[in-house]
């Protein structure tokens, strides 16, 4: 007998305690072989079983959200700054005027530290989404890893674009050379805003993924083009494009206004006097636009869907509006407080000056119109003496009607106050300049008549018929200011100086303005992004992906302005830092510039000078 | 420098400040019913909103020109640092502590009504809700009465169901004045109001009526609203009807979908 033969038949007889070595391996790797193959797909559902992770203390939605806010303030200022970098540089190139190149360098020196936070932040708050929301980023990296990758290579560009252009200014001044470099510039801007509309296509696609997207779509099932421009990307686009501009003012102008206080020179002080006007006008006159932008996105919700709509402008996120109208406020009546503190270092500025009161008052009845809510916060005595929720006769106040007229006859009289302002030391020679003053009047005066028109109208018609007012309230402001402007810029030509403008004599107080300006702007942006964030209540991918973790409950608005209370003390405090850094790296360049200031040589741009034509 | 205090810039800033409080306090309060308008007092938070605008105002205006801020802060100047202030300066540096702790008692003491409170009105309605078993969805819902039938026997039929069951409450006149309006707190709503069912789609004053105060959804807290859920005591075409009814009655447009979206009702 074969020995093999015996073995076998002893196999064959099962005995206790028979175990694998007794020769079922081979059947039993197959199994594993078989185990494995099924157990792929769950190894591949590894990460997806740790849906969420957490953060110590404040708990990841809130790591994950400063982060965000953090970055997202610190990249609305590296994209606004090189927009009006540029814009300076060729105010320079094609006015001749070496001024504006200094000053358009000088932006451009802020940005290389703030680029660098940004991108820091920018890998925390990755590093967090990876950690804390693992499943719901990978099934955006499955929609969006093309664009990922796309915005990748694109911020390296950026980057050596940046680089390029900062460390090149100085040899590349003259000639094509100086072309080369503002064509830098625009690049630069270029690869900057690609960026941002790539990253607003995923943030957007959270909010309204395209139709065809549900529940059951698989991510890869999920077209990358339909999702990047789903219904509120153009929008989201435009405004911050927009906003980023009056962020990157308004971030300038604070800058100035440091180093205003902190200089210690006559030329010092002209410099950051002139520079935190160009900020502050720059920051105002985008903030005039930026209304009309949001009115769109605002749409756009309301489009896509009325829940999301009702929430943000009618439900729980309404009162969001009353502090941003509060803010708002702050920025138009801090803006003009800056025109009205600076005509006083204006020759022939006192004549308007009897003027600001009834423009001031003007603002504050526009912000108490603004501002008072509709549904008020009272207690139940209060209610019961009301009658109800809403004040039997302040509750006019509270609708669309009276909250549109009061913001456009604020941004009118914003606009006066900035009229004033460029006309303090002028004295036009054309032979019709009464006349064309008397025009100017007419306009204000018909579109202010016309704006109270529709606001009075707006009660008696419709909601959706109102709704429409807005539109031709909003026209008839903006053609009052094209307008005007236009006479205006007709009717300067050549005019005579009552003296030049005396930069650098502002007293200090002023310059807090520009600080309140800065602040303002950037807790808007943390306010208003949360509102628009959190219309998606519980759901990460609007009515696709539902956030089942602890912090799915929408926050409170308390809750909510200490977060992003939080968020602006520690984008300023880096931002003092760099401020800091700033006037560590070089000392500015103002010896031309400030002495010829000082000596009220400098006129602004939008200040031309009396003997151009 | 003037001597009158009415002409002197902190006068002035005085002056206006007071006579801000006596308007929000009480001028709109009870001028607008000498006019024949109705009014009411306004609510401690709206009155302290107001006053925080207009005390920015007035410090802007006493610091916008130099010379302003100068003549501005020169009583104050010296009242803080003149020798032969000492008594002013003492009583001042008494009273206004004092002042600020019994402020600070009075906000922090207890007491037994409810603190002031948020309540949003008009809460986001639902995508769809379930009205007896079956799913409604709301986005893009019309009024099929208008479609259907005649308009005027709806708006009869609504008016029957109106008196029947509304009218306790929202009054005959629909302006929220009913028998037992007094008796509610928040009172029942006038749909005479401009700021209620005019900005309302009919699905949205649908819901309501159907799921009332019960179906409150939780962002519309704090949750006290006596509206009975009608849905068990109403047939669809019922509560339909009394919308009509609301709409013809009041002379309010009932707000309509648009193709390319809409906006919404600002607070």
């Amino acid at each position: 007998m074969l020995p093999g033969v015996e073995i076998t038949s002893e196999r064959n007889v099962p005995k206790p305690g028979m175990t694998w070595r007794s020769g079922a391996g081979p059947i039993l790797l197959l199994g594993a072989l078989v185990l494995l193959v099924m157990a792929e797909p769950a190894f591949a559902q590894v990460p997806a079983g740790r849906d969420y992770g957490d953060f110590p203390v404040i708990g990841g939605r809130a790591a994950v959200w400063v982060a965000a806010q953090v970055h997202l303030l610190f990249a609305a200022f590296v994209l606004g700054v090189p927009m009006f970098a540029v814009v300076t540089e060729a105010i320079g190139m094609f006015g001749g005027d070496e001024r504006y190149d200094k000053l358009s360098k000088e932006f451009t020196r802020l940005l290389l530290v703030a680029y660098s936070a940004t991108a820091i932040w920018g890998g925390i708050l990755l590093f967090l989404l990876v950690t804390i929301y693992p499943t719901l980023f990978s099934y955006l990296a499955q929609i969006f890893n093309l664009s990922m990758w796309i915005y990748v290579g694109l911020f390296f560009f950026e980057s050596f674009t940046l680089y390029l252009y900062y460390y090149g200014w100085d040899r590349w001044k003259k000639g094509r050379a100086k072309w080369f470099h503002w064509g830098l510039g625009i690049a630069l801007n270029v690869w900057g805003t690609i960026v941002m509309f790539i990253a607003n296509g995923w943030l957007t696609y959270m909010m309204s993924p395209p139709a065809d997207v549900t529940v059951d779509t698989a991510p890869q099932m999920v077209q990358l083009w339909s999702a990047l421009t789903n219904a509120t990307w153009m929008p989201i686009n435009i405004h911050r494009l927009i906003a980023n501009v009056v962020f990157g003012g308004a971030v300038v102008g604070a800058y100035a206004a440091y180093r205003f206080l902190a200089a210690k020179s006559d030329e010092e002080r002209a410099h950051y006097d002139w520079m935190g006007y160009v900020g502050n006008m720059i920051a105002i006159g985008a903030l005039i636009v930026l209304p009309f932008a949001g009115y769109w996105l605002g749409r756009e919700i309301y489009e896509f869907n009325q829940q999301m709509g009702i929430t943000m402008m009618g439900g729980f996120m309404s009162w969001l509006w009353i502090i941003q109208a509060f803010l708002i406020g702050i920025l138009f009546l801090a803006g003009n407080y800056y025109l009205w503190v600076g005509m006083g270092r204006i020759p022939g500025a006192e004549r308007f000056m009897p003027y600001t009161k009834y423009m001031l008052a003007v603002l504050i009845v526009g912000v108490i119109v603004w501002a008072t809510p509709n549904t008020m916060i009272a207690s139940r005595e209060e209610f019961a003496a009301m009658g109800g929720t809403h004040h039997p006769f302040l509750s006019v106040l509270g609708l669309m009607s009276g909250k549109n007229t009061a913001v456009n006859f604020m941004i009118l009289t914003t606009f006066l106050s900035f009229l004033l302002y460029r006309r303090a030391n002028k004295e036009p020679v054309v032979p019709w300049a009464r006349t064309g003053t008397i025009v100017q009047g007419a306009i204000f005066v018909v579109a202010s008549a016309i704006v109270l028109f529709y606001g009075i109208y707006g009660y008696m018609v419709p909601t959706l018929v109102r709704i429409g007012f807005s539109v031709y309230q909003v026209l008839t402001v903006l053609a009052c200011i094209i307008g005007v402007i236009t006479i205006d810029l007709l009717m300067l030509r050549g005019a005579t100086s009552r003296g030049e403008i005396q930069w650098g004599r502002m007293p200090q107080r002023s310059q807090y303005a520009l600080f309140i300006l800065a602040v303002t702007f950037t807790w808007l942006m943390g306010l208003m992004g949360f509102a628009r964030s959190g219309i998606r209540q519980h759901w990460h991918v609007f009515e696709v992906i539902r956030d089942t973790s602890p912090w799915a409950a929408t926050p409170a608005l308390g809750y909510s302005s200490v977060v992003i209370s939080a968020c602006v003390l520690i984008f300023f405090g880096l931002v003092a830092f760099i401020f800091w850094l700033g006037s560590l790296a070089e000392k500015p360049v103002i010896s031309s510039a400030g002495r010829a200031s000082a000596a009220g040589g400098i006129q602004s741009e939008l200040q031309p000078a009396p003997s151009e034509g | 420098m003037n001597t009158k205090p009415w002409k002197h810039p902190l006068g002035q800033a005085a002056i206006v400040v007071v006579l801000a409080y006596v308007l929000f306090e009480w001028g709109i309060w009870l001028l607008p019913p000498l006019f024949g308008v109705a009014s009411a007092p306004v609510p401690a938070t709206v009155v302290l909103q107001y006053m925080g605008t207009v005390v920015v105002g007035v410090l802007i205006w006493v610091s916008d020109s130099e010379e302003r801020w100068k003549q501005f802060k020169a009583p104050i100047h010296r009242v803080m640092v003149d020798p032969r202030q000492k008594v002013l300066r003492t009583a001042l540096m008494v009273t206004i502590p004092l002042l600020v702790a019994f402020m600070t008692f009075d906000r922090v003491r207890p007491t037994v009504s409810a603190p002031a409170a948020l309540r949003s009105v008009h809460p986001a309605p639902p995508g769809q809700i379930d009205f007896r078993g079956e799913t409604m969805v709301l986005n893009g819902l019309e009024n099929p009465l208008r479609h259907e039938g005649d308009l005027e026997e709806h708006y009869e039929e609504g008016k029957r169901i109106y008196v029947q069951n509304c009218m306790p409450c929202h009054g005959d006149a629909l302006d929220g004045q009913g028998h037992f309006a007094s008796a509610f707190n928040p009172a029942p709503l006038s749909f005479q109001d401009p700021g209620t069912i005019v900005q309302l789609t009919e699905s949205f004053v649908f819901w309501r009526i159907a799921k009332g105060g019960p179906g409150l959804p939780r962002e519309a807290t704090p949750w006290d609203s006596a509206m009975p859920a009608w849905e068990d005591l109403l047939t669809a075409e019922e509560i339909w009807q009394v919308t009509i009814y609301l709409y013809e009655q009041t002379g309010w447009e009932p707000r309509t979908w648009e193709e390319e979206g809409a906006e919404g009702e600002e607070h």
